[in-house]
């Protein structure tokens, strides 16, 4: 190992041991997320400097129990200690501990020191440990289980040294000690199993028997012969594993027993009770936590406007200024009108996603989430769905975007699938603009009972409505997804801690990080395509628009800025978009929708305010007060076939009804692909979610019509 | 049948018997439930389920048919 420039090494340990701690201080912002290959869980890796120019490739592995994996997340921890490959293989795990916990925590320990894996413990929360009368003998610990122990305290970064000098000077011991010999299970098995896989360890060989059917680096013919001699020898695998689990616990009590004193028996839990019994209390509880919630919705909906605003206009201000200098052209107005835009509209998520994470991550690091999850499990079960999915939807009352992003902590997968398919159900800011101009057409501006406003009432039930559907399209969903097994919630609550602000900082980088770079390429992508099927057209009437529109209006006397306006909405017409949206009037007829309406509707597939802008380039509107004006150029629509007006409170309604349902955003759709890491998944929601959206605009069409 | 850890009052200790057996079982093991050990019911969440149990050192949160898999002596 000396020799290599970059040594590998894995951070394995229980939930809440302060895994992601000791890899921040390891790594800094020298971090990289990448993929798995097949499944969701996010590989985190990162770099860490050793003594004398040597470095290491760091992985964080999700936390665990247990070397028997259960999920997905524990399979890559299985995978990644059982890597036997000469080049990929790792050089050495560090098996962090809670110090507080450490019996429970060795579990771990001991499993994956028998695979014969270089290891280092490192004790974490020593402070803690000492604070509730714990007094750990580190040097007694290491004499017992000739392993390098350290002791540290990965909130401040204690010992963080001391673990660098051991990895730049580690070297593999020759011998190797089981802690627990499982060789008694099934002598004959263990011995052909390691010959017939040139295995030299005999736990090795004893986790291939157990586990060979999930391994995929094993052939179909390997996976037969295991299985043969399993039969052949009649080995009962459950039984063994319960038995190897509670021997194991008994070694360990057998050697810590000597290294530990512990002289206030609970110390640690007086702080964290008090604490509890106000924060699950009945009342309490609940009221604290919509609070909580209250200032989060708040801060996403209200404080992020700002910063939202300046990118905005800065964007805006950035293409005039370039428009301004270059010449027109087909590839100034890609920049300026296609991806200028399409960048824009991938930063004005950053803010939002600053700030929910900046919350979440510090109700993760105080260890309140777990709290919310123990309040709402009960209630959220209901609905087929989690105690963590709650955070999640109400912020997709701000965005969908950060809100599916939040997902991340509800650690069963099938849980964490519905929740992602509803969120977009969840009425988001970014509905507002078009609701604003669609309730002023269609409902009049009244009171009742002096005080409510009826227009303002309509977008609350909107709201309401939103949250409505999207529980009850839990339910429906949760009959069609198959879970394995049976769902189970034994999830530790751990002590009360205070954030660490460098944590909760690495998180926010991270998932902006994550959002600009992976989501955002979709929706340039995306963005650009939009581009050209608004500005280009099958015929030359896009080339002559200038022209025929001057002619068609040649005695009007209009100005400048109408005669631009009224050409903007004569390309739009004859762009593909216009094309597109009159073929797919037949379609929308029936839920009232004339072809103006149809490329909006793809315009606004962009994002859902679009839509107001289209329809002003449509109504050909001049930039200024356009809101108002569009409203009284809609209102004054002709329907040709009725003689009525255009837009009938039923049209209207049939509108709202549908933006209120319909996945018009691609960016959720990006985010929904790069969090599930499969295109079925958010193309499956664009259907469902448009079908259901079709539906209940009809029926609001034929009922009101 | 015997009594189980769902039975518990708040604030009531017992001691850990043994398993209904099910799939649970090892996850129960694994996290620190183990056969002699003493459990006791911390509190209930608002809605009755589900409970804080104090095991081998730490809170664990369980569901009320999760706490009845474990019996108690």
């Amino acid at each position: 190992m000396a020799n290599k420039k970059y040594i590998k090494i894995a951070l394995v340990g229980n939930p809440n041991s302060g895994k992601t701690s000791l890899f921040n201080q390891l790594t800094g912002l020298k971090q990289k997320i990448g993929n798995y290959p097949g499944i969701t869980v996010d590989k985190k890796t990162g770099v860490c400097s050793l003594k004398e120019g040597k470095k290491a490739n760091v992985i964080d592995l999700p936390g665990t129990y247990s070397i028997y994996p259960r999920s997905d997340d524990e399979r890559v921890v299985f995978e990644t200690v059982y890597d036997l490959n000469p080049i990929t293989k790792l050089d050495v795990v560090i098996a962090i501990v809670d110090g507080v916990n450490l019996k429970r925590n060795l579990l771990l320990f001991t499993q994956i020191h028998d695979m014969g894996i270089p290891i280092i413990l490192a004790i974490n929360m020593m402070d803690v440990a000492d604070r509730s009368g714990i007094k750990i003998n580190l040097n007694k610990i290491e004499k017992a289980i000739n392993v390098p122990v350290v002791g540290i305290n990965a909130r401040t970064g204690e010992g963080i040294d001391k673990i660098k000098e051991f990895l730049s000077t580690f070297a593999a011991k020759e011998e190797h000690k089981p802690f627990y010999d499982v060789k008694n299970f099934a002598p004959e098995l263990i011995a052909e199993i390691k010959k017939e896989f040139r295995l030299e360890n005999d736990y090795q060989a004893y986790l291939i028997i157990h586990q060979y059917k999930h391994v995929n680096r094993l052939s179909v013919a390997q996976k037969e012969l295991i299985e043969s001699l399993i039969e052949k020898y009649e080995f009962n695998i459950n039984s063994s594993q319960a038995k190897e689990t509670i021997d194991r616990y008994s070694i360990i009590n057998e050697f810590i027993d000597g290294a530990i004193k512990v002289k206030l028996d609970g110390h640690q839990f007086r702080f964290t009770d008090k604490i509890d019994s106000v924060l699950t209390h009945k009342i309490w509880g609940y009221l604290i936590f919509t609070v909580i919630l209250m200032a989060i919705f708040q801060s996403i909906f209200a404080w992020a406007e700002y910063p939202m605003d300046f990118i905005d206009i800065s964007i805006s201000n950035l293409s005039l200024a370039l428009k301004s200098k270059f010449p027109d052209g087909p590839f100034f107005s890609l920049i300026t009108d296609g991806i200028l835009p399409g960048i824009g509209g991938i930063l004005m998520f950053v803010p939002q996603i600053m700030l929910l994470f900046f919350f979440i991550a510090i109700l993760e690091e105080t260890g309140y989430m777990a709290r919310v999850v123990f309040l709402m499990d009960k209630l959220m079960r209901q609905f087929g769905l989690n105690g963590r999915s709650v955070v999640p939807l109400i912020s997709g009352m701000a965005c969908a975007i950060p809100a599916i992003m939040a997902t991340r902590s509800i650690d069963n997968w099938k849980d964490r699938l519905i929740t992602i398919f509803v969120i977009p159900l969840i009425s988001c800011s970014a509905r507002l603009p078009v609701f604003t101009i669609l309730i002023a057409m269609a409902v009049p501006e009244v009171r009742i009972l002096g005080i409510f406003n009826l227009q303002g009432l309509t977008l609350m039930a909107l709201y309401l409505l939103g949250f409505l559907v999207a529980i009850l399209s839990a339910l429906i969903i949760r009959q069609f997804v198959v879970r394995k097994g049976k769902s189970f919630l034994i999830m530790e609550l751990p002590l009360y801690k205070l954030p660490r602000l460098s944590n909760v900082f690495i998180t926010i980088y991270e998932k902006t990080r994550s959002f600009v770079w992976e989501a955002g390429r979709i929706i340039l992508a995306i963005s650009i395509v939009l581009w050209v099927l608004a500005s280009y057209g099958p015929s030359d009437k896009i080339k002559n628009a200038e022209k025929n529109v001057s002619e068609k209006y040649a005695g009007e006397n209009l100005s400048d800025k109408q005669l631009n306006a009224k050409i903007a909405s004569y390309k739009l017409e004859h762009s593909y978009a216009g094309v597109f949206g009159k073929a797919i009037e037949p379609a929308i007829k029936p839920i009232g929708f004339d072809w103006k309406i149809g490329i909006a509707l793809i315009t606004s597939f962009a994002a859902r305010e679009v839509f107001v802008g289209t329809m002003a380039t449509i109504y050909s509107i001049e930039q200024a007060d356009a809101e108002t004006t569009i409203r009284t150029k809609m209102q004054n629509e002709i329907n040709p076939e009725t003689g009525g007006p255009r837009y009938t409170t039923a049209v209207a309604f049939s509108l709202i009804i549908f933006y209120a349902f319909a996945m018009q955003c691609m960016s959720t759709l990006a985010i929904v692909l790069r969090e599930t890491k499969a295109w079925k998944w958010p193309l499956l929601q664009l259907l469902y979610l448009s079908a259901l959206a079709y539906v209940a605009s009809f029926i609001t069409y034929t009922i009101l019509k | 049948m015997g009594k189980t850890v769902a039975d518990l009052k708040v604030g009531e200790s017992g001691i850990i018997n043994g398993f209904q057996n099910s799939s649970l079982t090892l996850k129960l093991l694994e996290m620190g439930f183990l056969p002699g050990s003493k459990v006791k019911l911390n509190f209930k969440a608002p809605l009755g389920d589900p409970l804080s149990i104090r095991v081998s050192g730490y809170n664990v949160s369980i569901r009320l048919d999760e706490a009845a898999m474990i019996l108690l002596q």
